[in-house]
């Protein structure tokens, strides 16, 4: 048993299970503020890595420039796509809903490949790069960069949603619609703000994604892993979805050691948190987190 | 039965609301349709009876999509992976096993139901999107599974199938393999139609409309969402089937996660719920590429061509026209083709006294 070998994939499992966290964790806002299950959540990461990309290498702008203006970017974009395009399917039923947004990841994700191309592109070097030894084992900085980035959009999340006005709107639109609505709270905005801040958090985890390796179509396959991150949590946890990405992060990381060590299947990694999601499914659907209101039929 | 349809609504038996065709008129024509249909091999060159049978085989899918999303209201994102296993299955039937591809169709969709309904099961006992995301794991396992078992799908080559043969008779030609499809899809469609007249479509719809009141009327909802969804994937795996003895060989691509949200767009175009809105919805879905297809190649060379680069980028236009078809038919026309067909209809009904 190669156990340096494993101790290094748990901690990459780690890192990258943290990213999963923060985008289930917007994935989960929005469905917990609008009921919308977001099928284009990865392409959120999608846009704001190449807006940001773009931003940086074609007017060479400096970071701390760039990324507002992604973020600003990707705010109006979070408006505007609820405005135009789910606050006229309010009321139409769940599988409509969740067909549009189904339409629209297709939608964006080949809009980005028509623009951008296919290829996958260097993203200009932010930070030097350098290799921090902890504790016996190498990791690289921007690896440890894109923890501390992960926690705090948690931490300022959590903060968010606790201190803030804007975050006990909508906390109570998540409650109880009518009731929000009776109490001044104007739902239509925290819809759009729901829609909001997820995208713009999704595009500073698709930032991270790309500053470590680089932007490619592939990016939106976070989009994909949050099912089982978010499931697995709990869908209307979002407490559940972080600790659900990081178990997904080590889960898939551990099948590749035992993949590679003993199976020998050869990409057991990718498929493997979708098993785990049916298992889910069958014996625990409402996740570790998340409400138990589930009605079995 | 009248020949012509009257100013209101007269009927006085059930026997009169569910009859699939109100007026002996429409009955003659739905018949005069198939035959004009019979006489297609003959005019049509090979390009459009190549188009005309892939309309046959996605739309006999689709048709099962239909009872899962137009009748029982659940929702899908796997149908292209259960249409690759009925594809898989019957190619292996044919080749490995010898059954002729007669029965290798029918086997490879009862074969797929089973399969749909390992994947259904855990998710048809819960309310609301729960299926979509097990369909969704479902979507990534099963070609996972087509990778990676060589013994059946032959791995990285692509697994070849036998010819369709009738009575040691081989059908080769694309014009004998039509009516293969033809009376496929006519048989499915019957029986898609007469399952929303019978009594277990009637319980489908009603959990759809609400199932809370349906479950109180004593309808066994478990039982009626795994039926529906193990009917789903029957179609699938026919369509898939019917597929693969039409190509005789089926590799991996094409079954993938697009070609499932083309099955979505084409019940949501037709018109969810609408049996044969959902023919519309397929002929409309196959031919947008070919349209698309035309378009930039009349375009090509001129200034639009050069300042978007239309035909290398082809492949993308194609996938941002499925996925904006699906957004404005949602957000601009919900009930489909089907509806503005009925529309249209009973626009030229009272020409030119129309209001």
């Amino acid at each position: 048993m190669n156990l340096e070998l494993l101790i290094q994939l748990l901690v990459n499992g780690f890192i990258v299970g943290t990213l999963y966290g923060v985008v289930a964790m917007s994935f989960v806002l929005i469905y917990k503020a609008t009921q919308v299950v977001n099928f284009a959540q990865g392409e959120f990461l999608l846009i704001g890595a190449w807006v940001c990309w773009w931003l940086l290498t074609k007017y060479q702008l400096p970071f701390y420039i760039g990324m507002p203006i992604t973020l600003a970017f990707m705010f109006a974009f979070g408006v505007a796509l609820q405005v135009v395009v789910l606050r006229p399917l309010i009321g139409e039923p769940i599988i409509s809903v969740i067909m549009v947004t189904i339409g629209l990841s297709t939608v964006f994700q080949a809009l980005m490949k028509w623009i951008f191309g296919t290829n996958l592109q260097p993203f200009p070097q932010v930070f030097a790069i350098q290799t921090v030894t902890i504790a016996g084992l190498q990791i690289q900085s921007v690896y440890l960069l894109s923890l501390v980035v992960s926690f705090a959009m948690m931490a300022g999340m959590a903060w968010f949603f606790r201190a803030t006005k804007h975050g006990l709107a909508m906390r109570a639109t998540a409650s109880d619609q009518q009731v929000a609505q009776s109490l001044g709270i104007s739902v239509e905005n925290v819809f759009a703000m729901a829609w909001a801040i997820s995208a713009v958090v999704s595009a500073v985890a698709g930032v991270v994604v790309a500053v470590v390796n680089g932007v490619s179509a592939g990016l939106s396959a976070y989009g994909i892993k949050v099912f089982p991150a978010a499931i697995l949590g709990g869908l209307d946890s979002i407490g559940g979805a972080v600790v659900g990405g990081v178990i997904i992060g080590l889960l898939e990381n551990l099948a590749h050691f035992v993949d590679s060590q003993y199976l020998h299947w050869g990409n057991l990694y990718e498929i493997a948190p979708f098993y785990v999601m049916i298992i889910i499914l069958m014996i625990k659907p409402y996740g570790l987190f998340g409400t138990r209101d589930i009605e079995r039929v | 039965m009248t020949s012509l349809v009257p100013a209101g609504d007269f009927r006085t038996t059930y026997a009169a609301d569910t009859t699939i065709f109100p007026t002996v008129t429409s009955r003659n024509c739905a018949i005069a349709g198939i035959g004009v249909l019979c006489l297609a091999p003959f005019v049509l060159s090979q390009y459009w009876l190549s188009i005309l049978i892939q309309i046959g085989y996605f739309a006999i899918a689709a048709v099962g999509l239909n009872i899962l999303v137009g009748f029982t209201g659940q929702i899908s994102i796997g149908h292209a992976a259960f249409f690759g296993f009925g594809a898989f299955t019957s190619a292996y039937l044919s080749t490995k096993i010898g059954i002729p591809a007669f029965f290798a169709i029918p086997l490879s969709g009862i074969a797929t139901a089973l399969v749909g309904l390992v994947f259904g099961l855990p998710a048809a006992r819960l309310k609301g999107l729960y299926l979509a995301i097990a369909t969704l794991a479902a979507q990534y396992i099963l070609l996972d599974f087509f990778s990676r078992a060589e013994w059946f799908t032959g791995g990285i080559a692509p697994a070849s199938a036998e010819p369709f043969t009738l009575f040691g008779y081989v059908l080769r030609s694309d014009r004998q393999y039509f009516y293969v499809v033809l009376a496929y899809l006519i048989v499915s469609y019957l029986l898609v139609t007469n399952l929303i007249r019978t009594r277990d479509g009637r319980a489908l719809v009603a959990i759809r409309d609400h199932y809370l009141s349906a479950e109180m009327m004593g309808i066994n909802l478990t039982k009626y969402r795994t039926l529906s969804f193990g009917l789903a994937a029957f179609f699938a795996g026919i369509g898939g089937a019917l597929y693969a003895h039409y190509a005789q060989v089926v590799s991996n691509e094409g079954f993938g996660i697009e070609r499932s949200i083309v099955f979505l767009a084409m019940v949501i175009i037709g018109g969810v719920g609408a049996v044969m809105g959902t023919l519309m919805g397929t002929a409309f879905m196959v031919l947008l590429p070919e349209v698309m297809e035309w378009i930039s190649a009349s375009l090509r060379g001129g200034a639009i061509d050069r300042a978007l680069a239309l035909n290398n980028n082809i492949a993308f236009l194609r996938e941002i026209a499925i996925g904006l078809v699906i957004v404005l038919f949602l957000i601009f026309e919900p009930d489909g083709l089907a509806h503005r067909w009925r529309q249209i209809k009973a626009y030229w009904k009272l020409y030119p006294f129309s209001h």
